[in-house]
C-alpha cells in the first residue's frame, strides 16, 4: 500500500472528510481519475475490508467512509457515478442483488466499494429467485453478486444457482453476508464461484475472475 | 453454597444442583456441579408441537409448552421467553414478516423520515397484544419452573432497536450526523426498554438478556461506542429489576471487554469469532461469559464435532466458574438437527463436571 493510500485510509477511518478531500485533490493534480482510483482509493477500500474481517475496524467506519468516497469522487470528477451497464462489447456486466432477505446494507456497501473503485454495477435490489433469474438473463449479466443476512436466504442461493446453471451456464456467482462468515463451507455448498468475507474482498475477487472496471 | 458445612465423613455424593443453583453458583464466579448449559432453541418449539412458526408464536401456552418440552428433551439449564426481535417493533406500530423455515423479520421501518422521531411516543406495554403474549408465556413458564429453572427474558437494547425502527443505513447516518434526534430516540427507547424488561421480571423472568450487537466491535468504533451505546447501556441496565446479560449476538467484543465493567451487566454473550480463553482472561472474573458455540456451523456438525466444540469451550473458559455454555447468537437456527443439540447436551455432562478433567491432569 502506497503512503498516500495509507494516508487516505487513516482519513477514512477517522471519518475526516476534509482531509480525504485534500488527499484526493492532491492526487488528482498529478494523476488521471482512473489512476487516482487505482493508486489511492482501491487499496484503501481493500484494506478497510481486511481490517474489518480481523475485528480491527467497525462497520460504521466502512459504511460512512464508503459514503465519503462516493461523494468525493462525484465532486472530483464532476459527474455522477453511473449505474448504467457498459456496452455489450465492453467489460463484463456486473449485477448485484439481495436474495429473499430484507437486509440491504451489505449489498449497499459492496455497491459503494464497486462504484468507488470505478466499476459499473446494475443494482437489482431485493429479489426472489424467479424474477432475478429473468432479469439477469435479459440484461446479459455475466457476474452476479448476491448478498444475504439470514441463513435461510443464504441457503436459497443454492436454488438460484442451480436454476441459473440451466438457463445461463456462463454466469459466475459471488456470494457474501453474515452466514458465509460463520460457515466457511457454505459458499461451496450452495455452488457459488467465490465468496467475499468483507465488502472490500470484492475487488480482488473480480480481479481473479478477470473482471476489470 | 453449603459444601463446606457437609460433614467430611459423608460418602454419598452431594445431590445434583437444580439449574437455578448451578447458574447462580457459576455467576458467583465459583464452580457448581457442572458447567451450566443455556441452549436457546426458540423456533424449535413449533416443531415439537407440530405447528408453523407463525402459529406457534401466536399462543403463549404453546410457547411455554414448547420451552418446557425442549428442556425435558435436552436437559439444559434455562427456559427462554424470546419470541423474535421484531415483536418489539409490533409494539411500536410496525409489522413482522414470517417465513416457514427461519426466524421472522421486521417489516418496513416505522420511522421513514428521521424528523418523525420528534413525534414518536413510547408505546405502553399493556397496550401491545404482542408483548402481552410474551408476558403470558413468561408467567406460564414461571409456574412450571417453581424457582428451580431460571427464566431468561429478552429485550433489544435501546441502542440496537433503531436498526429495525429506521433501517440500518438511516440509523448509521442518524448516529453520525443527527445527534439531537439520536439522543431523543435513545430517551424514548430507554423508557420503553426499561418498562418492557421490568414487565418481564414481574411476570417471572429471573434475568434479562439485553441484546446489543450494535455496541459490538463489529458494528461501531470504540470512540462511538463510548459516546453512545455504553452510556445507553449504563443508564438502562441500572434501572432493571433483575441481573442483565449484555449479548452481542455473535458480534465481536474482546478489545472492549474492560469498557463493559461498569455497564452493570453481570454476563456477556460472546462470539465464536473470538478466542474464548482470551475473553475469559479479559473478563477478569468481573463478568461471566455466555457462549460461544457457532450456531450456523452446527447445521452440519457430526456428534463428534459437537462434542469436540463443547470440550474445547469448556477447557478454555470453564475453570473457576463464571461460564455458561451456549450458542454464540442467543438462538439456534431452525436448520440445526436435534441430534446435534443432543450431542451438545451429552458432551456437557461428559466434559463439564467440576472439577474439570484437565484440572486433574495438570
Ligand atoms: C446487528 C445484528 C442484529 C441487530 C440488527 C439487525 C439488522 N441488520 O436488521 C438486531 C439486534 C436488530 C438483530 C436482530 C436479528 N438478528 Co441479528 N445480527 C446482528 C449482527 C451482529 C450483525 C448484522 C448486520 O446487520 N451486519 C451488517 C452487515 C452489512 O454485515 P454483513 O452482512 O456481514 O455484510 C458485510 C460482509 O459480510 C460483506 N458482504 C455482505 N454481502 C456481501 C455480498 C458480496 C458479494 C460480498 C463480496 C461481500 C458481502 O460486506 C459487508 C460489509 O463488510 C449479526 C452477527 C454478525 N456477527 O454479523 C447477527 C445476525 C445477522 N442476526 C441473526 C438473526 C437470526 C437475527 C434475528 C432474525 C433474530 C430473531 N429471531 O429475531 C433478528 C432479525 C432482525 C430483523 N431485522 O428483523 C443471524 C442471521 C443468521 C441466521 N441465524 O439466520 C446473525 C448472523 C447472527 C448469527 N450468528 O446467527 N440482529
Amino acid at each position: 500500500m502506497s503512503s498516500s493510500s495509507d494516508a487516505l485510509l487513516q482519513a477514512l477511518l477517522a471519518l475526516n472528510r476534509v482531509q480525504a478531500q485534500e488527499l484526493l485533490a492532491q492526487a488528482r493534480a498529478e494523476y488521471s481519475p482512473l489512476e487516482v482510483i487505482e493508486i489511492l482509493i482501491r487499496p484503501a477500500l481493500e484494506e478497510l475490508g481486511q481490517l474489518w474481517e480481523g475485528g480491527d475496524c467497525a462497520l460504521s467506519q466502512i459504511y460512512m467512509s464508503g459514503r465519503i468516497c462516493e461523494e468525493l469522487l462525484e465532486e472530483l470528477f464532476g459527474e455522477a457515478l453511473s449505474d448504467d451497464l457498459p456496452e455489450t462489447d465492453g467489460p463484463p456486466r456486473l449485477g448485484i442483488a439481495v436474495l429473499e432477505d430484507y437486509h440491504l446494507l451489505g449489498k449497499q456497501i459492496v455497491r459503494t466499494v464497486l462504484r468507488a473503485a470505478g466499476y459499473r454495477v446494475h443494482d437489482y435490489g431485493r429479489q426472489d429467485v424467479d424474477t432475478l433469474l429473468e432479469q439477469v438473463r435479459a440484461d446479459g449479466i455475466e457476474v452476479l453478486l448476491i448478498s444475504t443476512l439470514m441463513l435461510p436466504a443464504a441457503l436459497r442461493v443454492r436454488t438460484l444457482i442451480e436454476r441459473l446453471r440451466e438457463v445461463a451456464p456462463g454466469v459466475r456467482v459471488v456470494v457474501g453476508g453474515a452466514p458465509y462468515r460463520f460457515d466457511d463451507q457454505l459458499w461451496r455448498e450452495v455452488g457459488a464461484d467465490a465468496v467475499g468475507l468483507s465488502a472490500g474482498d470484492i475487488l480482488p475477487i473480480l480481479e481473479r475472475l478477470g473482471v476489470k472496471p | 453454597m453449603t459444601h463446606q458445612s457437609q460433614p467430611s465423613t459423608t460418602l454419598s455424593p452431594p445431590a445434583p444442583m437444580t439449574s437455578m443453583q448451578r447458574v447462580l453458583t457459576a455467576l458467583g464466579q465459583r464452580e457448581p456441579d457442572r458447567v451450566p448449559l443455556f441452549l436457546f432453541p426458540v423456533m424449535q418449539g413449533a416443531r415439537e408441537l407440530g405447528c408453523s412458526i407463525q402459529d406457534y408464536f401466536a399462543r403463549p401456552e404453546q410457547v411455554a409448552e414448547g420451552q418446557w418440552r425442549l428442556r425435558a428433551k435436552f436437559g439444559h439449564d434455562c427456559l427462554y421467553n424470546f419470541h423474535y426481535a421484531a415483536i418489539e417493533i409490533e409494539a411500536w406500530g410496525g409489522t413482522t414478516l414470517f417465513r416457514t423455515d427461519g426466524p421472522p423479520n421486521a417489516g418496513s421501518p416505522i420511522v421513514q423520515d428521521p424528523e418523525d422521531i420528534r413525534r414518536l411516543s413510547v408505546p405502553r406495554i399493556e397496550d401491545s397484544p404482542s408483548l402481552q403474549r410474551v408476558l403470558a408465556a413468561t408467567r406460564l413458564m414461571a409456574e412450571q419452573a417453581c424457582g428451580e429453572v431460571p427464566i431468561i427474558g429478552v429485550v433489544m437494547s435501546p441502542f440496537s432497536l433503531p436498526v429495525m425502527q429506521l433501517g440500518f443505513e438511516h440509523y448509521l447516518i442518524l448516529m453520525h450526523e443527527r445527534r439531537d434526534l439520536f439522543e431523543r430516540l435513545m430517551q424514548l427507547n430507554e423508557r420503553f426498554c426499561v418498562d418492557w424488561a421490568n414487565a418481564q421480571v414481574e411476570a417471572g423472568a429471573n434475568a434479562i438478556c439485553y441484546f446489543d450487537p450494535v455496541s459490538s466491535v463489529t458494528i461501531v468504533s470504540r470512540e462511538l461506542f463510548l459516546a453512545t451505546g455504553r452510556e445507553v447501556a449504563r443508564r438502562t441496565i441500572a434501572q432493571l429489576k433483575a441481573p442483565a446479560a449484555m449479548h452481542f449476538a455473535s458480534g465481536r467484543i474482546l478489545p472492549r471487554v474492560p469498557d463493559l465493567f461498569d455497564t452493570g451487566a453481570a454476563v456477556i454473550g460472546v462470539s465464536s469469532h473470538e478466542d474464548l480463553g482470551a475473553l475469559k482472561r479479559a473478563a477478569q472474573g468481573r463478568l461471566s461469559l455466555l457462549g460461544n458455540l457457532n450456531g450456523i456451523e452446527m447445521r452440519h456438525w457430526t456428534p463428534e464435532q459437537a462434542e469436540s466444540a463443547v470440550k474445547t469451550a469448556i477447557q478454555a473458559a470453564g475453570r473457576g466458574g463464571g461460564f455458561i455454555l451456549a450458542d454464540n447468537h442467543g438462538e439456534i437456527p431452525w436448520q440445526v438437527p436435534d441430534a446435534v443439540l443432543m450431542a451438545i447436551a451429552h458432551a456437557v455432562k461428559r466434559w463439564g463436571c467440576y472439577p474439570l478433567a484437565d484440572d486433574n491432569t495438570d
